[in-house]
């Protein structure tokens, strides 16, 4: 840490010596942070590491308990987040906080409408918000609705929105969680951009070859505590890792099951989940880590829900051998095949109810004695599940809404396993998860299918595809348009596929000026 | 607790919930500490019991509406359905096809039930299969039950004509077994027997899920559908049971029976603490939800101050203060 003087501050906005409380708990201890304008300032820690916390502290959503900000040298203390904006300061948030039934004129101007006398300004508006969205490189009518866009293009709404206010420092919490590769790199050069206008940037995020290619210095947060600030071209992803970690964690990926040999369990023939996806056929062996890479909307998800019975879809499943017919996800089920959905909150795990409700959910039926739900049995399935998983609950009783993100997916990974199935459909199994519950996750994922499960992986982020599967499909605009393995395993050949044949010569062009 | 209480972060406490989930039962408390100062009859056995009694048809059809309301639905149709039900069971039973009146009266009562469910089945699959609004869906089906009833009475009244069956009916009202009048047996039964459902069985704990989260529950492997038309069965049979009582009090049926019926089992179970977003059913706080409208028209009756022509008004205003009390539970932090 740089010695604090009393001089003119270098720095636009300073974090001095914060620390927060929540009751006896102390989430962040002594961390001070400092931004210079036309700095891009990441800061990298695993989930709990008090990342957010800090974040909210200077975005003015939380008061330290200890500590200072200070902003052009001066102590200052923000009532709440718009005061923190009124001092240039505006926060991108994780979550998309967009109203979906608004244009994106509306969402961008929420709160602060033009008038023409006691009319709102719709014209000026859409003019404004038409500018603001292109200076982000992207292609959005202002008057579409939110609810059209994708979750791509949501996020850029955002961006575009909190960029909207006159800023002199922003800071992005994970803006690019949900984006595949081709948009994290539109988000990467909308920072640059602001960067290059003498913003000062705090970026914050899982992905620590992002943090690389876009960070000036790093600033290293575990267990609330200040580990390490450094200039980023002094400091390998790997070792960004390592000072998060607090071990070594070079090999993240496990050992990769050998390769299987039985006949394939699930053989997937010419379906089509109208208006999603169309003509996929492929099959998975039963030990197989099958991967599906592709951008966002390429209909990965919506493919995958189609063939286990979670959307209507035309064409042939066989399963070990006899064809089937899934109407309902259940019938997927009796038969064995789960399928664990990239949006836990949403659709995984019933938030405001507690770990064995939400354990057993699927399996209900094992767990009675004659009409009545043995709650011991399921008190015994957690203990398991517990220990199996290495779910980390602070208490038995706590409401699986409380979990980290890391403890959910492993909640509901144990909650499926449960079912005892045969084939496994994980979607996105380590979004927004930190590094050392991903290392865990490719580690049960690894096992399962050492025990003979087949197992379908969608992800996009393509190094976890490459590090743990067998093989690779790519999807691209609702079709299957390539297969990669062994070798041929790598970013740029997925990439090829992944953007269409037509434009990989422009998918090459835009990794290359990263 | 204490120890809980220390590690509960906000956003979600323990505790919280637990007041949720007593609120209800502090509020009749003071009801009744509050009624003995009202009028020293109040605390009566016979005063108490009597509105207990009186609280039969709104707890009991309360129970269904838990079961309905915490799948995420809701059902208008309940009042029309009551008379609709009872039209008939009373139209049934005076038609004679069965000479001995006490067989005759175990028909009548298989009708009603059959009837009930048969009903609910209806509503169930217009919102399930029909997917429509269950608010818009209850409502159609609250005219059109009202509207069949009025058309079976002729605009006038269905009244039990067979004395004999009257004479074995009656005491199912007004008569007590070890004491206690049948249609407080009724009540613990149906709550007892509701209550077991929802929260000992697979199938509870399906509802629950349901109306926690419709899409959690579907990926699950719920039969989500299934599991919500079940529950208007569930509040079809109920209303089927609040019929048995409800003949033999008035041994009559006509167009306006059982009106607005269906706002006080919402009441109940809304006081009760059950969310009417769904997600949570309380059976117990339904049933101490209705014993409060009672309670609270019954010390209007008994004091002097309030007129009683204003009962309508003070149980319209109870669920909103109810729904206030529930919002300043979830909000403290």
């Amino acid at each position: 840490m740089s010695s604090i003087s009393d001089a003119p501050a270098p720095f636009v906005l300073e974090g001095r010596h914060l620390s927060k409380s929540f009751g006896p708990v102390e989430v962040l201890s002594d961390v001070s942070v400092a931004l210079t304008p036309g700095e891009v300032h990441a800061v990298v820690g695993e989930n709990g590491a008090g990342k957010s916390t800090l974040m909210k502290i200077l975005a003015g959503h939380l008061m330290p308990t200890h500590g200072a900000i200070v902003l052009d040298g001066k102590e200052v203390s923000f009532s709440g987040p718009v005061d923190a904006e009124r001092h240039g300061i505006v926060l991108v948030h994780q979550e998309i906080l967009l109203a979906p039934h608004l244009t994106v004129a509306q969402n961008i101007f929420m709160g602060r409408e033009l008038t023409r006398g006691i009319s709102v300004n719709d014209r000026e508006m859409n003019r404004q918000a038409a500018e603001a969205v292109q200076a982000l490189g992207a292609d959005i009518a202002p008057t579409m609705t939110v609810s059209r866009l994708s979750i791509a293009q949501r996020q850029l709404v955002q961006i575009a929105r909190a960029l909207h206010v006159p800023h002199r420092v922003a800071i992005f919490d994970e803006p690019t969680a949900s984006l595949t590769p081709f948009e994290v790199e539109a988000v990467l050069k909308v920072i640059r951009d602001i960067k290059a206008k003498g913003v000062a940037v705090l970026y914050i995020s899982h992905r620590l070859t992002e943090v690389a290619a876009i960070a000036d210095r790093v600033t290293v947060l575990r267990d609330g505590k200040h580990i390490a600030t450094r200039n980023a071209a002094d400091l390998a992803p790997v070792d960004m890792a390592r000072l998060m970690v607090g071990r070594d964690v070079s090999r993240l990926y496990p050992e990769r099951p050998p390769e299987p040999t039985s006949e394939p369990i699930l053989e997937v023939q010419s379906v089509d989940v109208p208006g999603f996806a169309s003509g996929a056929s492929f099959a998975v062996r039963p030990g197989e880590i099958l991967g599906f890479a592709g951008l966002i909307g390429a209909g990965r998800t919506e493919l995958l829900e189609g063939v286990v019975g979670l959307r209507p879809h035309r064409g042939e499943i066989r399963f070990k051998g006899r064809p089937v017919t899934f109407h309902t996800v259940r019938d997927s089920m009796h038969h064995g095949i789960v399928y664990l959905s990239e949006d836990r909150k949403g659709k995984g795990l019933l938030l405001t109810r507690d770990l064995p409700t939400n354990l057993t959910l699927s399996a209900l039926s094992h767990f009675v004695r004659g009409p009545v739900i043995d709650r011991g049995k399921e008190e015994a399935a957690l203990t398991e599940a517990i220990g199996e998983f290495d779910i980390r609950a602070a208490r038995r009783d706590m409401l699986a809404g409380q979990l980290s993100g890391g403890n959910q997916q492993k909640l509901l990974l144990a909650k499926m396993m449960l079912l005892d199935p045969d084939v496994i459909v994980i979607d996105e199994p380590t979004r927004g998860i930190d590094i050392g519950t991903k290392q865990q996750i490719y580690k049960f994922i690894a096992e399962l299918a050492a025990r003979g499960k087949a197992i379908i992986v969608i992800s996009s982020e393509m190094q976890e595809l490459i590090g743990i599967c067998h093989r690779i499909l790519v999807m691209h605009h609702g079709k299957i348009v390539g297969e990669v393995s062994g070798e041929a395993m790598t970013e740029s050949e997925i990439v090829v596929y992944a953007t269409g044949v037509k434009t990989a010569a422009t998918a090459t062009v835009t990794a290359g000026a990263a | 607790m204490s120890d809980a209480t220390l590690k509960a972060r906000p956003g979600f406490s323990i505790r919280r919930i637990d007041m949720a989930a007593v609120a209800p039962f502090i509020a009749l408390a003071i009801l009744l500490i509050a009624g003995v100062f009202v009028n020293e009859n109040f605390f009566s056995v016979n005063n108490l019991v009597n509105v207990a009694t009186r609280a039969a048809f709104t707890a009991i059809i309360g129970v269904g509406a838990t079961f309905v309301i915490s799948a995420g639905g809701l059902d208008l149709s309940v009042g029309s359905m009551t008379a609709f039900v009872a039209s008939l069971m009373i139209m049934f039973l005076n038609s004679g096809i069965i000479a001995d009146p006490l067989t005759m009266l175990f028909a009548g009562v298989a009708v009603a039930l059959i009837l009930g469910a048969v009903c609910g089945l209806g509503n169930g699959l217009i919102t399930t299969v029909g997917r429509i609004e269950p608010f818009i869906a209850t409502l159609g089906t609250m005219g059109v039950l009202r509207g069949l009833t009025t058309w079976l009475s002729q605009g006038g009244s269905i009244t039990l004509q067979n004395s004999d069956i009257e004479n074995f009916y009656h005491p199912v009202y007004f008569g007590e077994l070890l004491g206690i009048p049948i249609p407080i047996i009724f009540i613990a039964v149906t709550a007892i027997v509701g209550a077991f459902i929802l929260y000992r069985t697979p199938y509870g704990r399906h509802v629950v899920a349901v109306g926690s989260s419709e899409d959690v529950a579907r990926y699950s492997g719920i039969a989500v559908g299934r599991v919500r038309t079940v529950t208007y069965i569930i509040q079809g049979l109920c209303v089927g049971i609040a019929v048995l009582l409800y003949v033999p009090r008035l041994s009559a049926a006509n167009a306006t029976t059982g009106l607005l019926w269906e706002l006080q089992a919402i009441t109940a179970v809304v006081v009760g603490g059950t969310a009417l977003r769904g997600g949570v059913g309380r059976i117990w706080g339904t049933i101490c939800g209705a014993f409060i409208l009672e309670i609270v028209g019954n010390i209007m009756l008994l004091s002097n101050f309030i007129s009683e022509y204003l009962i309508g008004a003070v149980q319209g205003a109870i669920i909103i203060v109810a729904m206030l009390v529930q919002r300043s539970l979830m909000r403290r932090s």
